[in-house]
């Protein structure tokens, strides 16, 4: 700690209220002192309101083609305009939420637990037990990852499930890595060597102790690469895998518009390009806030 | 030394308050501090952490960070307002006139550049040297300050050095410019005793030698007066106190000064007599009178080894050309020793010794390489360290950390962690009773009841060490490891917690083993003391006897090279 | 030095032997039976048998495996099913295109990105910092296909400064005479300026796309180091001994500070070989990502696999460069070794 901290610090001033509601007060702060977090948080909600309700808020059936309104320009009656079937895109738009939001959080989740668990267990107990994690880590990595899942979904087949199992895998070392580092340095903290002294087993010291100073950070991690997660879900159905036409879905719309852009065109893929934008924009701001409420150092 | 009346100052600050602009607003760190160095003479500035005494020369060199101004006063070096100079001029001033050394040395210089180099860079920059004969100046100026082989170690880098010789380095660089005034902050926290004996010897004789001025920061008193002509006490950004070292030793004007002069431990000291004046505990009714003659544990051929890294290269290694393995390092090479029921044992060395190793051994943290451990007449060393959490001495062996901070889950409250092992290892108990109980632990261990449900992060150091004790104790152990219990706390709470420990050890009659690096602690806690060097028992003895009649050379230096403050004159 | 490098080539081994397991085993779960895959449709089950026992596929996975290396290592990648190529043969002949476009991506975003870092680093707070936030969290939030087409709607469309999105050349233009098979350098070579600047043309937008999407993590890791080594103990003392800033900035901060900036290297190639794959499909780039893809449309799977494969190959390469260039900045690496 440098002499400065320490004194802006004032480390014998012990400060008042515990647990949850320190935490409360804390995020409200930190939402007030950076309001682009407070922002990001209200379009996450927004996000999720979207991905629930969006089939029966959409003004227009999302698959319903009609040629003779083909290739309109954004106007009151199609907000977004509509794509070569004349499709409405405001409405495929809003629809496409839900599962790109799906894609995205199931295979977050899934390396949540994957990752976690391997990496927690291989920072704790070392031995064999680090050693394959880490070379199932490091095999992964040797990859250009978004060139690993291509090959992934390309040999496993084309489905969403794939694409989900895909991102995961794609993202099991960040998380391996992350966990492990963190559970590797609290083996040997005090808190942990005392809770030993306690008598307190292996099994619970991981649960109780070392498990939950961990869980914020693999938080964190996770609002990072819901972003990374959408961006490489839409970039798998650009290039034709996966989600396959006329499921509505932001990447594949972009893809779709794509051959239209050069002849101006421009709403096509623009809208659902933003959209996916916008998301990707969402969870990152999220994650560097929710990284400020979470950081201890930061909290007062 | 009396010559600053006649001298005109060399640097001079005058009522200087310096502010950091923080989340939590405007902070002043230094209130309103004056006091100058005359020329040749060498002043400490003491206080605990916190007192803003690092600030002060950070302005005095225009170093504050950012987010820190001069708010108001003035500095005055050799007749030149400081703040009246361009930034340029200034660091032509910074190296050449006035320089810096730090705390933490290898921290403190450039690690992927060459020491060398590092110390041409200055030379060159103060027209010292051209970059001809920079490399030849810069490994003379290594060898002044008495590095071996200076013209080889000239290539070598920081991490390639130990932390004694990177402060020699660190050192050669704030004086190879010749300047007028150094700044030393904390130059040998960190460092082994009789290293900074050595560093501080050194740094003594080069400025005097050149007449130069010295501003020594430190928390430890005894240092100051070792080495000081004036002493000046800093508490909360205030000076408090300025005075002649013999003087201010003898005679501590300000009642903080007398306070902190108490609290620092020194040959005659007494446990009690480092309280303030105003604590006039009674001693405890002791629960032994004499250390009962029955062994409660006893170490026999206590080894460690650990296996060096093997650096073969793999490649090599493939095609069979592999070296053979290399000797296992011997952290602890086969020590015996016992402690008897009610006995407080002090193991004492420094750095690398192997005292925290022995320690983690005989907590059944990690297992030993050969040697038994019996305790309470029960080999404990069968019992492999990873299933010891369930056996059923666990409870009577107990430590307390060095890192208050540290030790504590951050997400538990105190009571959570004074709680632990008695839910873990501790008969089945109502809520209502272990409140209770982790209350009457809080009483005993002095800490408020109302900081009970606070997390470690709403308490201070001296809180947070009493929760660890508290924690430690919870079960009545028969023996308390005491890992450096104070040695991340400043001198006033170290004297409270000594005094606590000794008064629980009279109460419940537990024994400790008190491991630490400073003899002056470990003389007023202890009925006798382990010295260790290099994972070897180098003598063992009743406390008095090894302290003042040291049978080993390695005792003896260690002994010496502790800075005392001169006996405090109880007219006062 | 050589000791080091021998050891980090030996560290790659591994990694290049998990390359080439994980690819076998992509191989081998390929969506249904390759041996009536490669038979075609309407195939009789003895004409499948005779197309499995041909590509060895009756055989048992060590075998095969056994099989599969030594096909590698004469460099048989398998035949495209389209083309009736051997994939390799392909993938060498499209390898520049793809390379000439990420280098100057990748060193577009390098010139952007590191004065912007290190700048933001020392005007902390300044506009200079606040540009570099919001380039850094933008730059990775904005999905590579995406501003790629709107580049080429804004410089092609509405401003038709930016030639047709159609690959390295257009249409009419000669390529320059072979010797690296970058373009730029062979016309140069070939002092043809006209194709120099045609060349230049077409791959001015790809180029500045990749660039923004790599030039984000580069900014960020060079802010956020550049930052830390400022605040940290040695430059204090450097400070303190008077050094003039320019030495303290360049010899003592960013040569520190680079050593995180090469290790974001190793994650910023992996974002730029998978951006490759996109921005190649919206320029329709002649280059190996786009092969992928068109083969991944025909459900031609070797060419897939060959590209994964060779990507992969590329990437141990690559970070095996820069594992070599830390131990050239890193004292410590280097004589720990």
């Amino acid at each position: 700690m440098s002499r400065a901290a320490a004194m802006t610090a004032a480390p014998d001033t012990p400060r008042n209220a515990t647990g949850l509601k320190a935490l409360l007060r804390h995020g409200a702060f930190v939402i007030s002192d950076n309001p682009v977090t407070g922002l990001s948080f209200a379009l996450f909600v927004a996000l999720a309101l979207i991905a629930i309700f969006g089939p029966w808020i959409a003004p227009h059936d999302a698959f319903a083609s009609n040629t003779a309104a083909a290739l309109q320009k954004p106007s009151l009656h199609h907000l977004f305009g509509t794509d070569q079937l004349g499709r409405d895109i405001f409405s495929r738009v809003l629809v496409a939420t839900r599962l790109d939001m799906t894609i995205a959080i199931a295979s977050v989740a899934l390396v949540f637990a994957l990752g976690g668990v391997a990496g927690i267990a291989a920072g704790y107990f070392g031995g064999w037990t680090d050693r394959v994690v880490g070379r199932v880590s490091d095999t992964i990595m040797a990859f250009p990852l978004f060139v690993l899942a291509m090959g992934i979904v390309a040999a496993l087949g084309n489905t969403v499930t794939n694409i989900v199992i895909a991102t995961a895998i794609i993202n099991f070392p960040l998380y391996a890595r992350l966990a492990r580092a963190e559970a590797n340095i609290r083996r040997e903290a005090g808190f942990v060597q005392a809770a030993r002294l306690t008598g307190n087993s292996d099994w619970r010291i991981l649960l109780m102790q070392i498990l939950p100073n961990i869980l914020p950070l693999m938080m964190v991690q996770m609002s990072l690469t819901m972003g990374y997660a959408i961006l490489n879900a839409a970039g798998l159905s650009f290039i034709g895998l996966g989600v396959r036409p006329p499921t509505p879905e932001w990447g594949i719309m972009v893809a779709e518009g794509a051959s239209f852009i050069a002849s101006g065109e421009w709403w096509i893929a623009v809208f659902p390009g933003l959209s996916l934008m916008l998301a990707v924009f969402c969870f990152n701001l999220l994650g560097d806030g929710l990284r400020d409420i979470v950081d201890p150092q930061r909290r007062t | 030394m009396s010559n600053q009346t006649t001298n005109p100052p060399l640097l001079d600050i005058d009522d200087v308050t310096i502010e950091f602009s923080t989340r939590r607003g405007i902070v002043r760190a230094v209130e309103k501090v004056s006091f100058s160095v005359a020329k040749g003479e060498t002043l400490a500035l003491v206080g605990e952490s916190g007192s803003g005494k690092s600030v002060t020369s950070y302005a005095a060199m225009r170093i504050l960070d950012r987010a820190g101004r001069i708010a108001e006063g003035s500095i005055v070096y050799s007749g030149m307002r400081l703040a009246e100079l361009s930034e340029a001029e200034m660091r032509d001033l910074r190296g050449r006139e006035m320089s810096m050394i730090f705390q933490n040395p290898r921290a403190a210089l450039n690690p992927i550049r060459p020491i060398g180099v590092q110390i041409a860079d200055v030379l060159v920059r103060h027209a010292r040297a051209t970059s001809r004969d920079a490399k030849e100046k810069a490994i003379a100026a290594l060898e002044e300050v008495r590095i071996a082989n200076a013209a080889e170690r000239y290539n070598a880098y920081p991490f390639e050095l130990s932390g004694g010789m990177c402060q020699r380095v660190v050192i050669a660089l704030a004086l190879a410019c010749q300047p007028q005034l150094l700044i030393a902050d904390e130059p040998t926290t960190g460092l082994d005793v009789t290293t900074q004996k050595a560093v501080m010897d050194l740094v003594v004789e080069l400025t005097k030698q050149r007449d130069m001025s010295t501003i020594l920061i430190t928390h430890d008193l005894g240092l100051a007066a070792a080495y000081c002509d004036r002493v000046a006490v800093m508490e909360k950004g205030k000076l408090v106190e300025t005075a002649l070292a013999a003087d201010i030793f003898a005679h501590p004007q300000h009642p903080y000064t007398r306070r902190l002069m108490r609290a620092t431990p020194r040959l005659d000291s007494t446990l009690r007599a480092l309280l303030p004046e105003s604590d006039e505990r009674a001693e405890v009714e002791t629960h032994l009178a004499q250390p009962a003659s029955d062994v409660i544990l006893s170490i026999e051929g206590l080894t460690k080894e650990y296996p060096r890294i093997d650096r073969t290269n793999p490649l090599l290694k493939l095609v069979g050309k592999a070296a053979p393995a290399p000797e296992p390092f011997k952290a602890v090479g086969g020590i015996d020793f016992r402690i008897r029921r009610g006995e407080s044992v002090g193991l004492v060395g420094e750095s690398g010794c192997g005292k925290s190793t022995t320690s983690m051994m005989l907590m059944r943290l990690i297992d030993p390489t050969s040697g038994r451990i019996i305790f309470a007449g029960e080999d404990i060393s069968a019992t492999p360290a990873r299933d010891f959490a369930c056996h059923p001495k666990r409870g009577k062996l107990q430590m307390v950390f060095q890192d208050p901070t540290e030790s504590l889950n951050p997400r538990y409250t105190a009571a959570r962690a004074i709680a632990d092992p008695i839910l873990r290892l501790g008969a089945p108990m109502k809520s209502a009773a272990l409140r209770a109980r982790c209350e009457e632990l809080a009483r005993l261990v002095g800490l408020p009841l109302e900081l009970l449900d606070r997390l470690p992060h709403q308490l201070s150091g001296g809180q947070k060490a009493r929760i660890g004790i508290a924690r430690a104790i919870a079960l009545d152990p028969d023996l308390v490891v005491l890992d450096e219990p104070t040695a991340a706390l400043d001198v006033s709470v170290q004297a409270v917690v000594l005094n606590l420990l000794h008064d629980l050890k009279q109460r419940s009659g537990m024994s400790y083993l008190f491991v630490s690096h400073d003899l002056n602690v470990v003389r007023l806690l202890c009925d006798r003391v382990i010295v260790m060097r290099a994972g070897q028992i180098v003598e063992q003895g009743p406390t008095e006897q090894v302290l003042s009649a040291p049978a080993s050379d390695y005792t003896r230096a260690l002994l010496e090279a502790i800075p005392h403050p001169p006996a405090q004159d109880h007219a006062a | 030095m050589l000791q080091t490098a021998l050891k980090r080539i030996a560290a790659s081994v591994p990694s290049l032997v998990g390359v080439v397991i994980v690819t076998f085993l992509l191989t081998r779960v390929l969506p249904g039976d390759t041996a009536s895959y490669f038979a075609g449709p309407a195939a009789t089950p003895e004409a499948i048998a005779e197309i499995r026992q041909k590509l060895g596929l009756d055989q048992s996975l060590p075998v095969q495996f056994w099989n599969y290396i030594g096909d590698l290592v004469h460099g048989n990648f398998g035949l495209s099913l389209t083309t009736g190529q051997p994939v390799v043969n392909e993938i060498a002949a499209r390898l520049p295109a793809s390379a000439e476009l990420t280098l100057a991506g990748l060193i577009l975003a390098l010139v952007i990105a590191l004065p912007l870092g290190i700048v933001a680093a020392l005007r902390q707070g300044s506009w200079v910092d606040h540009v570099c936030r919001v380039v850094a969290t933008a730059g990775v939030s904005l999905p590579v296909f995406f501003t790629g087409l709107l580049f080429v709607y804004a410089f092609y469309f509405l401003l038709g400064w930016a030639p047709a999105p159609l690959g390295r050349l257009d249409v009419f233009a000669s390529a320059p005479p072979t010797v690296t098979g970058f373009y730029l350098i062979d016309s140069l070579i070939a002092r043809d300026f006209a194709t120099f600047r045609a060349t230049l043309a077409q791959l001015a937008l790809p180029a500045i796309t990749l660039a923004v999407f790599s030039l984000a993590p580069i900014a960020r890791i060079t802010r956020a180091s550049m930052l830390a080594v400022l605040g940290s103990e040695f430059i204090r003392t450097a400070r303190a001994a008077g050094l003039e800033p320019s030495t303290i900035v360049i010899r003592y901060a960013l040569r520190n500070a680079l050593l995180p900036i090469v290790t974001t290297l190793g994650m910023v190639f992996s974002f730029l070989l998978g951006a490759n794959v996109l921005v190649e499909k919206v320029f329709a780039w002649p280059g190996i990502g786009s092969y992928a893809v068109e083969a991944l449309i025909a459900s031609d799977y070797a060419p897939v696999q060959g590209f994964v494969l060779a990507m992969a190959i590329l990437y141990v390469f690559l970070n095996l460069c820069i594992d070599l260039l830390y131990g050239v900045i890193d004292p410590r690496v280097r004589i720990e070794a």
